[in-house]
């Protein structure tokens, strides 16, 4: 099982926290301040796993960022970086070539993505292009219920000049 | 308009935090945005809510406190727009976690939600439900999520699968509600509800086994089906991570039919073919197929022998470790500890890749070889895997020398063939990392030390080269100092030299440099000071001819702050200065270390490491006297309760090494003591044993020349004082014959300590009734450790005075027994007179087993004829 799902940029600064397990907000800024040191300061080549309090964090570095899950002793490490892959390319595929700044901007966008891959810290969906769809629906339905709320305040106001 | 109202856009507070150059604007900016946000939430303003919400999300990240926004979440929820509720719940998610009570408030929403019209407000509520749900709401809504597992939509049914892993893992008892629907997820076609539903049912046999035995029985087939058409699927470009189809779905029916196959064969057998062609046709070049094939190897692990599968698995298992992947080793080592209970001969073939990765540059790799390497020593190859660790030990990391360390010792210490061999590898490893030993460590080798008579010399001079050498490593140095002390005289006239040793020439005074040295250095704690002070006193009786720079080095520290230095450095100067003639006798080698004891001692203690005295138990050794009885004239143990423990020190075992040895050898001074190997040797040799005190000083007898031994004892009773500062006073200390040898009384020419014959015992209680008491005071005859003699002393407690007392004594058949004549038959009431009787027993089994003896005792009182029975089974123990 995932426990929390991190994104830490290189300057250590969090762009997503996801937890699965229950942490206080304490423990949380405990695990981030931890963690970031240990993962940040890891070279290029080593492998992407870091044994910590019992647990196992995977990590894999995009660019400026950290994506990092933590998991069980006995789960298995590649697949969870498989997991981390198909989470980016699913978020690549969403923002068109994603960046940081994509992320810190839209970052309520990265947690719904984040929402249809895992929940309960099981994946959910292996198939990106259903990712995508439930998205883009749920995003077109926003953007229905804004359009309504705008034409709706503009019958107001002409009707009230 | 002012940019930080609440009329900021979302996207505009993060440019205005990011456009911060310090933390306190940072703090600025988010300080104003929360008190607008705050203004918003008063106002109750349902325009901004969402956008509100989101800001603080932001904000929440950067951690800034934001549980004032939570109830904002769940208006969000409760309002009937579907982006009020998607942002609702994302905030809920975020600002608050399953311990929060706020979170009960919105189950209402939740189950509400759960039967919305719109299939995304459903998913939004059971994902909220599945990622922070509580136990409460997992009872709550468990009917709920059961029914949408047969929703139309094959979206809901996977968010629903996930939502019911996290119910039962919240309340077990539920799991047998999800049995049924979670074997029928089993029969889907969609991608994500199988891999959901496989999920599940993986989860549903951890917790219960009922379901195990059901998806057995009738998923098995199924499983390698699906297993076996996903393998030899078709191109799915919907699907595919790099060149395979479904890793995520292929490792999740491994890891099901792993479950199901452990420990029954049928379903074993069913999953083999499949099995084996997972592990043979999944290509390996990619991250994607080895991920495949690392669950693969682990289910093969898991399920029932199969020694075909079991020798393919093996074989991924050492391509992986031989790979140039990181990741790939680190798994591979990993499946190796896994592998180390089927097959340990097959991990045994890669010992020599293992101990490579030990040398790793990555932290993670060289955790899990030491791990593993550790879990692959044995008696046959402890000697190479030990040299390949400790000549690594040299060159690594310092992080990682605690690890390394720790597995080193506890290697040698199990697996050690020989004395010899363990000390040699010890006294590699405390050079390298003395720093990271743990006390434990250092104990143990000193206990090794004394039991390896022969080696005493070998290891002391070892101990002394490799101080020379490494003298900055703390727990070297406390061991050579131990030793130096104890066995010093073996490091200068080079006693008992082995021929693979190099001659050593040292000077006496270069034995008392290496203390001295050891005592001035600022880095060293006040253990080692202590053990230094210890080591000091022993050496000036052991090289006279240092004795007076000794007494020069103690007599500095007799001003310390510390008040144990203190206390050490002027009773050791008193000892110095004052009783040359019972100095050696007092200082006298340790007795040979009892290392069943210490090993007992050191498993009951562990618990417990790193407190530090547990109480030294001051009660006398053989446990007859109460405590209150005991005058145990704790002369030099500095360290029972009520004096502050050296700071470091592990368990009290320590303490005991601490203490100055008294242990008599014979035809030493009469001073009587206690000598006993065994459990309480140490504490022994801390006290002076005399017998249980009654206001009688008369019992202190000895031996059976006892008005020679009796004196010294008596004359340093009288001249005790009471308002001595540094002694430890026994809570008798004005009535009871306390030995006190470090006020400082004058040193006067009349104190007769005379040489006694024999060693000394304690006496002891031997028998004790309303009416009666016996004690039992020993001596020996030199040259004949066989026979004992004991003087009965019997003393009246009662009112009455008692007549034709009779002294009976039975001994089983080792023993010899002689009974002499009382000195009487009729003893005065009320203690005052004794009867005494001489008894010689000869022990055929001397040093074995100790004395034992059944008494009787038969007298009138008042013409009433009394009989007492009993069985001595205190005497000391190697008598």
């Amino acid at each position: 099982m995932i426990h929390f799902v991190l994104l830490i940029s290189r300057q250590g600064k969090v762009r997503l926290t996801k937890w699965y397990s229950p942490y206080t907000q304490k423990e949380r800024t405990k695990v981030i301040r931890e963690l970031s040191g240990m993962i940040l300061t890891r070279g290029p080549k080593l492998c992407n796993f870091v044994e910590w309090r019992g647990y196992k964090v995977v990590y894999k570095r995009y660019a400026s960022l950290y994506f990092c899950m933590c998991i069980d002793q006995d789960d298995n490490e590649l697949e969870v970086l498989e997991i981390i892959h198909h989470y980016v390319e699913i978020l690549d595929r969403y923002f068109g070539s994603v960046c940081e700044l994509d992320l810190i901007f839209n970052f309520h966008k990265a947690y719904y993505i984040l929402d249809e891959l895992v929940i309960a810290g099981e994946l959910q969906e292996s198939s990106k292009k259903t990712v995508a769809r439930l998205i883009a629906a749920q995003d077109s339905l926003v953007e229905a219920a804004k359009e309504e709320a705008s034409s709706i305040s503009n019958i107001i106001a002409q009707a009230t000049k | 308009m002012n940019p930080f109202s609440s009329g900021t856009r979302l996207r505009d507070m993060i440019r205005a935090i990011r456009a911060c150059k310090t933390a306190a604007e940072e703090r600025g900016v988010v300080r104003k945005e929360c008190a607008a946000i705050r203004a918003a939430i008063s106002e109750n303003d349902q325009d901004y809510r969402h956008r509100n919400i989101a800001k603080l999300m932001f904000i929440h990240m950067l951690g800034y406190p934001t549980h004032f926004g939570q109830m904002e979440c769940l208006k969000l929820i409760a309002s009937p727009g579907f982006p009020e509720k998607r942002i609702g719940y994302l905030g809920l998610m975020l600002l608050l976690d399953e311990r929060q009570e706020v979170l009960m408030l919105v189950t209402n929403s939740i189950k509400q939600d759960l039967n919305h019209t719109n299939q995304y407000i459903v998913g939004l509520a059971l994902c909220a439900l599945g990622n922070i749900g509580s136990a409460e709401m997992a009872r709550d809504l468990a009917p709920e999520v059961e029914r949408l597992l047969k929703f139309r939509d094959p979206n809901i049914r996977k968010k629903a699968a996930l939502c019911s892993i996290r119910i039962i893992r919240k309340v077990p008892d539920l799991a047998e509600n999800f049995i049924n629907p979670a074997a029928a997820l089993l029969s889907e076609k969609h991608h994500g509800v199988l891999i959901t539903g496989v999920q599940l049912c993986i989860d549903l046999c951890k917790i219960s086994t009922e379901a195990l035995e059901y998806f057995r029985k009738k998923c098995t087939d199924g499983l390698v089906k699906i297993l076996k058409d996903l393998t030899n699927s078709p191109y799915a470009p919907e699907y595919d991570v790099s060149g395979i189809t479904d890793p995520f779905l292929h490792i999740r029916l491994l890891r099901l039919l792993c479950a199901l196959g452990q420990d029954d064969a049928n379903a074993s057998d069913a999953m083999n073919d499949i099995l084996a062609q997972v592990a043979t046709k999944t290509e390996s070049n990619k991250n994607a197929g080895n991920a495949i094939l690392y669950e693969c190897v682990a289910t093969i692990m898991s399920v029932e022998d199969n020694g075909g599968l079991r020798v393919l698995a093996i074989n991924i298992l050492g391509r992986f470790l031989s790979n140039r992947d990181n990741n790939i080793r680190y798994v591979a080592l990993n499946m190796l500890m896994k592998a180390l209970a089927v097959d340990s001969q097959a991990v045994q073939r890669h010992r020599a890749t293992i101990l490579e990765c030990v040398k790793d540059t990555d932290p993670s790799i060289r955790k899990r070889a030491v791990e593993l390497v550790y879990l692959l020593v044995n008696e046959s190859n402890v000697k190479p895997m030990t040299k390949e660790l400790i000549e690594y030990l040299e060159a690594s990391d310092p992080e990682f020398r605690g690890d390394l360390t720790a597995k080193i010792c506890s290697i040698v210490e199990k697996f050690s063939p020989e004395k010899i061999w363990y000390i040699d590898q010890m006294l590699k490893v405390l050079p390298e990392a003395g720093n990271y030993v743990k006390d434990e460590v250092w104990h143990s080798l000193i206990v090794v030390i004394t039991n390896a008579s022969n080696l005493h010399g070998y290891a002391v001079r070892s101990l002394y080269r490799a101080v020379q050498a490494a003298g900055e490593q703390e727990t070297l140095v406390r061991v050579a100092v131990w030793c130096i002390g104890e066995y010093g005289d073996m490091l200068v006239n080079n006693a008992g030299r082995l021929d693979i040793e190099e001659p050593l020439t040292v000077t006496e005074s270069d034995a008392v440099d290496v203390v001295e040295t050891s005592i001035k250095s600022h880095s060293f704690d006040l253990t080692t000071r202590a053990m230094c002070l210890i080591a000091l006193l022993k050496l000036s009786s052991r090289f006279p001819s240092c004795s007076q720079r000794i007494n020069d080095i103690i007599v500095q520290y007799k001003g310390s702050f510390v008040l144990e230095l203190q206390q050490r450095a002027i009773e050791f100067n008193s000892v110095i200065e004052r009783h040359q003639n019972i100095r050696p006798s007092l200082v006298e080698r340790m007795p040979v270390l009892d290392e069943a004891t210490y090993s007992g001692r050191k498993a009951g203690s562990l618990p417990a490491a790193g407190s530090t005295s547990q109480g030294v138990s001051v009660n006398l050794p053989n446990g007859v006297a109460k405590p209150s009885a005991a005058p145990l004239v704790d002369l030099l143990d500095l360290s029972s309760d009520d004096v502050p423990a050296p700071s470091s020190s592990g368990g009290d075992f320590l303490q005991d090494l601490l203490g100055v040895d008294l242990a008599p050898v014979s035809s030493q001074s009469g001073t009587n003591q206690a000598q006993k190997s065994g459990t309480d040797v140490l504490l022994d040799l801390l006290s002076i044993g005399t017998p249980p005190a009654n206001s009688r000083p008369s019992t202190t007898q000895v031996s059976p020349s006892n008005v020679d031994i009796r004196s010294p004892l008596d004359l340093l009773d009288r001249l005790s004082s009471p308002s001595a500062p540094s002694v430890q006073v026994s809570p008798t200390a004005g009535s009871s014959p306390m030995l006190d040898l470090l006020n400082g009384f004058p040193s006067s020419p009349s104190i007769p300590v005379t040489e006694g014959n024999g060693p000394a015992y304690p006496s002891i209680v031997a028998f004790d009734s309303s009416s009666l008491k016996l004690t039992f005071n020993f001596s020996k005859q030199p040259g004949n450790p066989q026979t004992t003699l004991i003087e009965a002393s019997f003393t009246n407690k009662s009112q009455e005075v008692l007549t034709n007392f009779i002294f009976q004594a039975a001994v089983p058949k080792f023993l010899q027994l002689h009974l002499d004549p009382a000195s009487g038959n009729t003893l005065p009431a009320n203690g005052n007179g004794s009867i005494t009787q001489k008894l010689k027993i000869t022990n055929s089994q001397h040093g074995k087993k100790s004395l034992v003896m059944r008494i009787r005792i038969a007298y009138k009182v008042n013409n009433k004829d009394v009989l007492e029975e009993g069985q001595v089974n205190n005497f000391p123990r190697d008598l």
